[in-house]
């Protein structure tokens, strides 16, 4: 396993080339300079990226806890492998802050045990996985916009503060192969409910009226067949002038290499996998007149290792049922939150995720009240109500392993710091170890 | 201390490499290698197994499948709705649990390769830029030895290399790459045009001497130059060519350029199937098989080797590094479609796909993969492929197998399809069958051969204990699907089917020499061109887990 815990010199000293996992950007350029154990200056990294390398330099939580008490870490080891070994239903969820080998070595104790096995794709990107199954999707690595794309759409994301590099890294500002001036060669469009930083840096600002994203790419769908439709009927369908769509349909089609990104300001309105299906749609239909690509816009962490690992080992990237002994897919009916809303799960883990954001109160209920092991690299709320906590090394920081940017190109996480504490990887691997003892007593 | 010797006695061995055609042998294995019998007679083996009646072979190898990587991978996530109704892979204590469908997840596939006695597959297309994702495919996938072959054919670095006709450069960017990615061979897929895909609306090359913009290079080029670069390297298996206008009617001169444009530098051409048809562009009416006049040539050219991709009826998934293909193929099903570009260096197409026996473009496709079986004189130089899963899954070799021993099976399979197959290709005047010994060659000793693995694909001293035992049957099929013995590196993990120990397998890779001197031109190529840092782009050993470098020689 790439885990190298390198040990920190007195005098500063750089470290090179770091992939920052701040966002779904992965920018793969961060120089950081390490002073005295600590992370003094993230150089490249923007505001996001350095709160994600400097936050780091908090002194060290203690590495276990049994029901809020330090405990001894074998003893936390051995509990949560009771917990999981005695579980009927368990739940696995998170996966978010942590390298794709830990990620391996969870949906590896999920299988073991038998449990639902679920991360933040199905509450942030479902719709998009769900209409990804329906249509398919033509996209490209970030590399390929940068190089060719000459009409940049965002649409439902406001980069500038989500994404603050993307801009300069891949989609407005570099001079690639084929638009050789940079930005001059590149026409940029957002399409958004109100206006952002990120319209402000658009040569074209739509602004379109709440739960209008299916009516509006609907339109343009009607558009790229050359279809004829009814002004008034466009205006009260998607809020703004036939002319403006036609207008943006005809860039669209002059455009050599288009691409739209888009983000949960879409999937997760109102019409949800519509919408990301209407999207994919016209994102395909534009490939009969010219070259045109979408692409998801990813949040922190390593979200989209996770749908990876869990698509190679299980054959689905979210929502997976190992309960049977074998993988099951249905999102909704085996998406963490409605699992643990439905007062299914008996017991869960949850692995380097703030699930405060993920999950409903009904779900946090729930959660609350059956046994838990939570694995983080900080102390949260989560970590503090959870029956046993770890604490662990921070992937990226103190340990290595493969991130995938939101592009699926996976990268190689150069730790900077040495940790006291376990990674992620060695906890889970140890649980599985102890649960097999378990269940193999418990068969003899 | 004598080693810990495990002994197959009795069987009826098949060892093609040395000319052993069904004679009766006994077989000594220590330390994961076969060995010679011990000289002092008194040495007992600490574990027998008797296989006096039954027939070993040396494991099979899988020269060309899509079983890791980005491609499949992102097949798996599109297609649940296969996986829904196919039987499911259940966890034991030793194995984890998985998925089938055209696509199966990663532990499925090594254990189902293990229990058909298969214990070698290469993944024939794999971009570079996502070695590092192949790797981690590879380490959760169990039971084989596996490698990659590289996606290079449409890389601009090359194409600029040609262009400014720069040989040495080329030569050393391509160790480097295969270096650096952990990579088994170059793989060539429809050359130039997928960059002409990415450049132009439904873009592609029409032939060999279609011009590419911007790089004013010709398919015909960048074919000769990689041959070229590989012969210099030496590189184990030279070059892997998916010929431009796969599919297509017509396409056979296509192909019968390209078996030219390699000028004599050794040439493996993939699923060849696929590339062997005749007829006017546009006019499915005139589609038929110009299997003859190619297998005439491949029979002509001892440069030349080649694998079937033998289409087997049913659904499946098509998926391949050719972007315009992937897009011919989803108009034409009316399908679901997924394209990637990856930049630099590749494309990627996949779309569902069924084959069906009344269709008489699929009929006919069916029938022009077994011609190529049974019309290639040396059976050393045709190898068994289904391009797992474009053709059909892996899983059908034995049912392939039979069409090759048994005519009368093969006949009756015939009249089963579409009437005008017997007019458009010459299967219904083969009469030519199978001996185990030549099956034996196409399914091991042949693809182990042109991979430049000496260890494997025999059963001679110093090979790997990679061998498959069956169990005579009258069916060839039944015989093949059920190995009564799989051992895996000297250890037995398969008995009748079933799967008894998960070994890890190992990762097979090259690091040819190359002229160092290259690395600065390329880093300032990706500090222009790249969306990730140089440094960032070679993949660690650590990825490489168990692993072995084939040598270059
Ligand atoms: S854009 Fe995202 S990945 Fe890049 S430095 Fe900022 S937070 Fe990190
Ligand atoms: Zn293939």
């Amino acid at each position: 396993m790439p885990d190298k815990k390198p040990s920190t010199p007195a005098a500063p000293s750089i470290v090179a080339d770091v992939a920052c996992t701040g966002c779904g950007c992965v920018c793969d350029d961060i120089d950081l300079v390490v002073e005295s154990g600590r992370i003094a200056e993230a150089r490249r990294a923007c505001t996001l990226g350095e709160a994600w390398f400097i936050g780091q330099a908090d002194p060290s939580p203690p590495a276990c806890l049994i029901e809020g008490q330090q405990a001894e870490l074998a003893d936390g080891i051995d509990r949560a492998a009771q917990i999981l070994a005695s579980a009927r239903y368990p739940l696995f969820y998170g996966l978010r802050h942590t390298s794709s080998e830990a990620q391996q070595a969870a949906a590896s104790l999920a299988d073991v045990v038998g449990g639902i096995l679920d991360t933040p794709t199905s509450t942030h990107h479902g719709p998009w996985g769900v209409s990804f199954q329906g249509v398919g999707e033509v996209t490209s690595s970030l590399g390929e916009v940068a190089n060719r794309g000459d009409l940049i759409i965002f649409w439902g994301v406001d980069p500038v503060v989500s994404h603050p590099r993307h801009f300069e890294r891949y989609s407005l500002f570099p001079k690639g192969m084929f638009v050789p001036r940079g930005r001059q060669d590149r026409t940029v469009v957002v399409v958004d409910v109100e206006r952002t930083a990120s319209a402000d840096e658009a040569d074209l600002f739509l602004e379109v009226p709440r739960h209008r994203d299916f009516e509006a790419l609907w339109t343009l769908r009607a558009l790229a067949a050359d279809c004829q439709l009814e002004p008034q009927q466009v205006l009260e369908a998607t809020g703004r002038p036939l002319a403006d769509w036609q207008n943006l349909m005809d860039r669209m089609k002059r455009a050599r290499f288009g691409v739209i990104f888009f983000g949960t300001g879409l999937a997760m309105t109102e019409g949800k996998h519509l919408n990301s299906e209407a999207l994919l749609a016209v994102v395909r239909e534009m490939n009969a007149h010219t070259r045109f690509v979408a692409k998801t816009m990813r949040g922190p962490g390593n979200v989209t290792g996770a749908e990876n690992v869990l698509a190679w080992r299980t054959g689905f990237s979210f929502a997976v049922n190992l309960a049977r002994g074998y993988p099951r897919f249905n999102p909704g009916e085996y998406s963490a939150d409605d699992v643990l809303a439905r007062g299914e799960a008996d017991a869960a883990v949850i692995v380097q995720c703030d699930v405060s954001e993920d999950f409903g109160d009904q779900a946090r209920r729930h959660l609350a009240a059956i046994p838990h092991v939570v694995i983080d690299h900080r102390p949260t709320e989560t970590t503090r109500a959870a029956t046993v906590a770890f604490h662990t090394a921070t992937a990226g920081i103190h340990t290595g392993g493969t991130v995938y940017r939101m592009d699926d190109v996976p990268l190689p996480l150069r730790p900077a710091l040495a940790s006291p504490l376990e990674g992620d990887l060695e906890i889970l691997e140890r649980i599985e170890m102890r649960v097999r003892q378990l269940q193999s007593s418990a068969a003899s | 201390m004598p080693p810990n010797y495990l002994k197959i006695a009795g069987g009826t061995v098949y060892d093609p490499r040395h000319g052993v055609d069904g004679q009766v042998r006994d077989l000594w294995i220590a330390d994961g290698k076969i060995v010679d019998a011990p000289r002092d007679s008194k040495v007992r083996p600490s574990k027998t197994i008797d296989a006096a009646g039954l027939v070993v072979m040396p494991g099979g190898v899988d020269m060309h499948c899509h079983i890791a990587g980005p491609k499949v991978n992102v097949a798996r996530k599109m297609r649940p709705e296969e996986k829904r109704v196919a039987p499911p892979v259940e966890r034991t204590a030793t194995t984890h649990s998985g998925t089938m469908g055209s696509v199966p997840s990663t532990f499925a596939t090594g254990y189902k390769y293990a229990g058909m006695g298969y214990t070698s597959a290469f993944d024939a297309a794999i971009p570079p830029l996502a070695a590092r994702h192949a790797h981690e495919e590879f380490a959760d996938t169990p039971c084989i030895d596996k490698g990659f072959y590289l996606l290079v054919g449409n890389n601009q670095y090359i194409m600029r290399a040609i262009q400014e006709r720069e040989p040495a450069r080329l030569k050393a960017f391509l160790g480097w790459l295969l270096s650096a990615a952990g990579g088994y061979a170059p793989k060539i897929v429809n050359p130039g045009g997928v960059e002409v895909w990415k450049q132009h609306p439904s873009g592609n090359v029409d032939d060999l001497d279609t011009r590419v913009d911007y790089f004013d290079v010709t398919p015909r080029g960048i074919i000769r130059g990689i041959a070229q670069a590989a012969d210099e390297l030496k590189l184990p298996h030279r070059v892997h060519i998916h010929c431009n206008n796969l599919g297509l009617p017509g396409n056979w001169t296509t192909t019968l350029e390209t078996m030219k444009a390699l000028e004599g530098f050794g040439g493996h051409l993939t699923h060849i199937q696929f590339h062997s048809y005749g007829g006017g562009s546009g006019d499915e009416d005139t589609f038929n098989s110009k299997v003859v006049p190619l297998a005439d040539y491949v029979n002509a050219h001892s440069n030349l080797t080649v694998d079937v991709g033998q289409v087997l009826f049913g659904e499946t998934t098509s998926m391949t590094g050719d972007s315009p293909l992937g897009y011919y193929l989803s108009n034409v099903y009316k399908t679901k479609w997924f394209s990637a570009e990856t930049e630099m260096e590749s494309g990627c197409g996949i779309a569902p796909i069924e084959y069906k026996n009344k269709n008489l473009i699929n009929a006919l496709q069916w029938a022009i993969g077994l011609e190529w079986f049974l019309l290639v004189d040396d059976p050393w130089r045709v190898v068994m492929s289904t391009d797992h899963p474009n053709g059909g899954s892996f899983l059908a070799y034995p049912q392939i197998i039979r069409l090759l021993m048994d005519r009368t099976w093969r006949r009756d399979a015939l009249a089963s399809v579409h009437p005008l197959v017997r007019e458009r290709s010459t299967l219904a005047d083969l009469d030519r069958e199978y001996s185990l010994y030549e099956i034996c060659i196409i399914t091991r000793a042949a693809p182990a051969k042109i991979l430049g693995l000496d260890h494997k694909g025999h059963l001679g001293p110093g090979a790997d204990a990679d061998i498959t035992i069956y169990t005579p049957d009258d069916n060839p099929q039944t015989m093949f699907e059920l190995p009564r013995f799989v051992i895996k590196g000297g250890q037995v993990i398969v008995e009748q089917g079933e799967l008894r120990e998960s070994t890890f397998g190992k990762t097979l890779h090259v690091t040819p020499d190359y002229d160092k001197d290259v690395e600065a031109d390329i880093a300032k190529w990706f500090e222009d061109y790249y969306s990730i840092r140089f440094r960032n782009y070679p993949v660690g050993e650590e990825y490489l887990h168990e692993h072995e470098t084939v040598p270059c020689q």
